[in-house]
């Protein structure tokens, strides 16, 4: 049992390095994914990982397939749909989540144009799905460098991020700089989904940091305990789906947010706070 | 010994777009000073309040606020309904907000400032309640918390937008007291309110807003059956028809 469950990470250094990538982008991407959630921009979030294809895909043809040119691509690309979303809906009558999706939809189309008139098929299979199991040294770093940095930004903007979300009017009334906040919180919002496209690509990116996050919600009563409970459950999805991966010869990257799936369903049946069965089985009320 | 004025308004329009929800008005509110802001729904009352604590700029005019730093004396009070009320957060770190100037955005919450959220909690009637989660709360425990929350803010003006909307009589009573204590402790208190009997019984100082300025000054005089016919007329519709204002600040 215990050789079955470690042995292929014991045996193979590319799997070693996968699973670091994966605790990395659990420790990055857990409570970057809970906050999106609660500040009801789950979908935004997609839209995001989405937007980076473009500038991955002009990093790509500068560069050919070289982890830093993709990445600057990818990052620029990606704040930049995130700024222009947030200033069109900032000062017209569209809501952000319109504002997103249109500006999303424009960036995805240009990126998929971009490498398919430049590149093969093969080229714009790797930068949509990714290839975890390919992740070298280089990757690592970067990988491990924006967790570590988000982690640190986090929590250097983290109280003014929680007022923002639930109280935005008392936070600019005391000086917050609430946007100023939202912006840097963006940001970090990108450099997570820049990390996980290494790993994962654009399409899943935003796998590891949404569903761990959705099914936090139903285990955890506070933002940190659901951002400890996010890690947890993105690294467990990274772990098992990269050990079926192995197993039975599945693409990791689907097999990892695949199993993140299976969380987010048993989440919502089994959870403790507002999952199915904790409804239909509730026992006789409580006196008080 | 006349009170000075802490907030002066001059010739304030404040607009959506071009449209304007508060039109030139002006006048000041005096250092201790209770003032009530009355009006329908549309008058304005919101905007006007967002815009002398500095979260709505001026379309026109100016807000001046003389001896005190809006961001640190200012305490403001908004609406329930622009709190997300289902945001997973407890009573205790909802309250220790209030503590900004001490803990900023980097600094810890010490167990001295522990202690006095917990004395707030305690003067709103809401001992024990810290650990509780927001969303578990009914609307009248909630806006406790947000006034506990004002009292860790210790400021010299306080701002209240619609603070005894859709809460039961018991707690409107304590609240009010809460607000009597302020103002007998000299702090300036504005505070948006549709309750006629309870501002004429308690509010000293009124400001009838119907977009417009209709009256400000003390409530008998402005409470007037004149003042609120005038009220009463006005239309809570955008006119389609308008004509650029032509007023323009002295």
């Amino acid at each position: 049992m215990w050789h079955a469950l470690v042995g292929p990470f014991m045996e193979y250094g590319f799997m070693r390095r996968a699973l670091v990538a994966c605790l990395a982008l659990a420790i990055g991407s857990g409570p970057i994914g809970v906050l999106l959630l609660l500040r009801r921009m789950s979908l935004v979030g997609d839209a995001m990982s989405h937007a980076v294809l473009p500038g991955a895909a002009i990093g790509f043809l500068l560069a050919g397939l070289s982890l830093w040119g993709m990445t600057i691509g990818g990052f620029v690309a990606g704040l930049s749909v995130a700024i222009l979303a947030g200033v069109v809906s900032r000062n017209t009558a569209l809501r952000e989540d319109a504002s997103f999706a249109g500006f999303y939809l424009a960036s995805l189309a240009l990126g998929v144009l971009l490498v398919s008139t430049h590149g093969s098929n093969i080229d714009l299979l790797h930068i949509l799905f990714g290839t975890i199991l390919a992740v070298d040294n280089a990757s690592l770093f970067l990988v491990g460098g924006i967790a570590s940095f988000s982690t640190l930004a986090l929590l250097a903007i983290y109280r003014p991020l929680i007022l923002e979300c639930f109280d935005p009017g008392f936070l600019r009334a005391i000086g917050g700089r609430g946007s100023l906040h939202h912006l840097a919180f963006l940001v970090l919002v990108v450099m997570n989904l820049v990390a996980g496209f290494q790993a994962l690509g654009t399409l899943m990116a935003v796998g590891l940091m949404m569903l761990p996050a959705a099914s936090s919600r139903f285990w955890a009563r506070e933002v940190w305990t659901m951002a400890l409970t996010a890690m947890s459950i993105a690294f467990l999805s990274g772990f098992i789906g990269l050990l079926g991966s192995y197993r039975f010869g599945l693409p990791s990257g689907p097999a990892i947010v695949l199993t993140a799936s299976l969380f987010y369903i048993v989440s919502i049946l089994t959870g403790r706070h507002g999952g199915l069965l904790s409804q239909f089985m509730a026992g006789r009320h409580l006196t008080g | 010994m006349i009170p000075a004025p802490v907030i002066s308004i001059e010739n304030l329009t404040v607009t959506y777009g071009r449209r304007p929800a508060v039109h030139h008005v002006e006048g000041c509110f005096d250092s201790g000073s209770l003032t009530a802001i009355v009006g329908p729904n549309g008058a304005g009352k919101s905007t006007l309040m967002k815009a002398v604590v500095g979260l709505l700029a001026p379309a026109e005019g100016c807000i001046r606020w003389d001896g005190i730093d809006r961001l640190r004396d200012i305490a403001y009070l908004p609406q329930q309904a622009e709190i997300d009320r289902s945001f997973p957060i407890t009573v205790g770190d909802t309250v220790v907000a209030g503590c900004w100037r001490e803990i900023g955005v980097l600094r810890g919450v010490t167990p001295v400032l522990w202690r006095r959220a917990i004395e707030a909690l305690s003067a709103v009637g809401l001992e024990g309640f810290g650990r509780r989660l927001i969303g578990s709360l009914s609307a009248g425990q909630f806006q406790r918390v947000l006034f506990a929350r004002l009292l860790l803010q210790e400021a010299p003006v306080i701002l209240l937008d619609e603070p005894f909307t859709a809460i039961d009589g018991r707690t409107t009573a304590d609240l009010l007291a809460l607000v009597r204590r302020w103002h007998g402790e000299s702090k300036t208190i504005i505070a948006i309110l549709h309750d006629f009997d309870l501002v004429r019984e308690y509010f000293p100082m009124t400001l009838l807003l119907a977009r417009e300025l209709i009256a400000w000054g003390p409530t008998r005089e402005v409470l007037a059956p004149a003042n609120l016919l005038v009220m009463r007329r006005m239309s809570e519709q955008w006119d389609d028809d308008a004509v650029t204002c032509s007023r323009r600040a002295a």
